[in-house]
């Protein structure tokens, strides 16, 4: 047996993961170099769905552009209409009233909830709980995509967001919905919330898994639910808010050690938060006409403008620079995925190649925002 | 609308970048959060905005680039976010990052020979504008 043993030879070899591997959430392709089953290298590839928007936007006038932001991150679409919109308005220094601030935030917190949905029962599917919960995941975020089908006629792409205002106010009897959303949303994310937090495999698989420190998280510029599951606590919506958030009472849930349950837990945690802003906001929206009194024709002054907003995934910023016509000079659009996804090589190294399917999952990340 | 943090705007030479950058990163700048490029025709801009997560102050560098000579000191030594988006600068406006660990193409494929987000990138089946 010796004899045998000192022959064996052992070598690192390359792995290819990806573009099709239905653990990758979209086209992503990782390289990952392995000694038996620990990871000792990680090399991300992207750019599989680069459809060039930042070209294009130099090329549609600013409103013509509202629609190509529901392609970035599409399972969050009216986070990017929203972060779009208010970009532009920046650029204009323009305001809208506030029964369309109101209704802005009841869609992106509803967004935000659906988008956590989506995020946190795929990242179970990755870690082999085959099915159940993303079914449980789709029927909850369901009412939602119905209620935005219903206030804008669209399921994925809403294209609803108007640069100094909404598409259309809300339906009759929209506030009455929304209401009945949160209140059966509450016990159905509890419910979430049990399924995976008592289950001993998931908790295995998480807990201590893909630990991103607070500096590590800051210095790659992690944003969104990572970086607050690293214990920063750092929300747009509270220490630069926008549109009407300084109004309504929410905490910043964080986490302490960084991990892949943190981050879970995070997601959890805010999805429970953003049902507050909503109940608050439906409970005090105020009356007025929200649809969009300037033209589609937009020409702000030339000039550079730079606004981020807090999507569901994390920190989403227009840079924007205006030659004073009706088409921007230059759009670079700077998606929270984008900075999420690049830490990923650094947590990988290490850990075991099983581990690397739960850390990505736990970014949660969306191919489109990242490639654009 | 937002409630705007102390933002400051600062044009220097390129020479004094990284000199300018690591006097940020110890005034506690932590957070390189978006670094850009815009091609003004004659020269190119580069775009970093830097936030604190101390203080909540937000500065934007901006430096321009002749066409002639485009290079740069990389700041992915100091912050590790600047790796991709330096990257991504160099594949869509060929901005060389000189001592970058990793300068490759990053959206696009390797072997291409363009920049696609330079204005003088032209395709006929880009839309035409109308004037308006």
């Amino acid at each position: 047996m010796e004899a045998v043993k000192e022959n064996l030879q052992t070598e690192e070899f390359w792995v290819n993961m990806g573009p099709q591997h239905p653990s990758t959430h979209g086209v992503l392709y990782l390289e990952v170099k392995l000694s038996g089953e620990t990871v000792v290298d990680l090399i991300t590839h992207i750019g599989y769905l680069h459809r060039g928007m930042e070209k294009i936007a130099e090329n549609r006038t600013y409103t013509q552009f509202i629609p190509f932001t529901d392609r970035l991150d599409y399972i969050a679409s009216m986070g990017n209409n929203l972060g779009y919109v208010l970009a532009v308005e920046k650029l204009m220094k323009t305001e809208v009233n506030d029964r369309a601030k109101y209704i802005r935030v009841i869609i992106a917190e509803l967004q935000r909830v659906a988008s956590h949905l989506v995020g946190i029962t795929t990242f179970a599917q990755d870690l082999g709980a085959f099915a159940t919960p993303l079914f449980y995941g789709f029927r909850e975020r369901e009412k939602i995509v119905e209620l935005f089908d219903e206030i804008c006629g669209n399921r994925l792409t809403y294209n609803y967001m108007r640069i100094g205002g909404l598409q259309f106010d809300l339906p009759k009897g929209a506030d009455e919905k929304i209401r009945a959303i949160v209140k059966y949303m509450r016990p159905k994310i509890d419910d979430l919330e049990s399924l995976f937090s008592s289950n001993v495999i998931f908790t295995a698989r998480t807990k201590g898994v893909g630990v991103l420190t607070k500096e590590k998280a800051i210095n790659y510029s992690v944003t969104g639910p990572n970086l607050r599951a690293s214990g920063v606590k750092w929300d747009l919506r509270k220490d630069e808010p926008y549109l009407c958030y300084d109004r309504f009472n929410f905490d910043i849930p964080t986490g302490a050690n960084g991990d892949s349950w943190d981050r879970y837990k995070v997601r959890i945690e805010e999805m429970r938060q953003s049902l507050r802003i909503v109940e608050q906001a439906i409970g005090g929206l105020p009356d007025g006409d929200p649809t969009v009194k300037i033209g589609r024709i937009i020409k702000p002054e030339a000039g550079a403008s730079y606004m981020r907003t807090e999507a569901p995934r994390g920190e989403l910023g227009f840079y924007i620079v205006s030659d004073g016509s009706a088409y921007p000079y230059r759009m670079k659009i700077r998606s929270p995925s984008f900075s999420n996804l690049a830490v990923l090589s650094e947590l990988s190294k290490g850990i075991k190649v099983a581990d690397v399917v739960c850390v990505l999952g736990s970014l949660d990340i969306v191919m489109g925002d990242i490639d654009r | 609308m937002a409630v705007d943090a102390p933002e400051k705007q600062v044009e220097i030479q390129k020479e004094a970048l990284l000199e300018a950058a690591r006097r940020l990163f110890s005034e506690g700048f932590d957070n390189l959060h978006c670094v850009t490029a815009v091609d003004k025709n004659d020269s190119i801009e580069l775009v970093y905005i830097f936030y604190s997560m101390g203080s909540r102050a937000c500065t934007i560098l901006k430096t321009r680039l002749a066409l002639n000579d485009l290079a740069v000191e990389s700041l992915a030594n100091i912050w590790r976010s600047a790796d991709w988006l330096e990257r991504e600068v160099y594949d869509l406006f060929g901005v060389k990052f000189l001592n970058h660990p990793n300068l490759k193409r990053i959206l696009n494929p390797d072997d291409w020979d363009v920049h696609p987000l330079r204005k003088s990138f032209e395709r006929p089946d880009i839309v035409k504008k109308t004037r308006y």
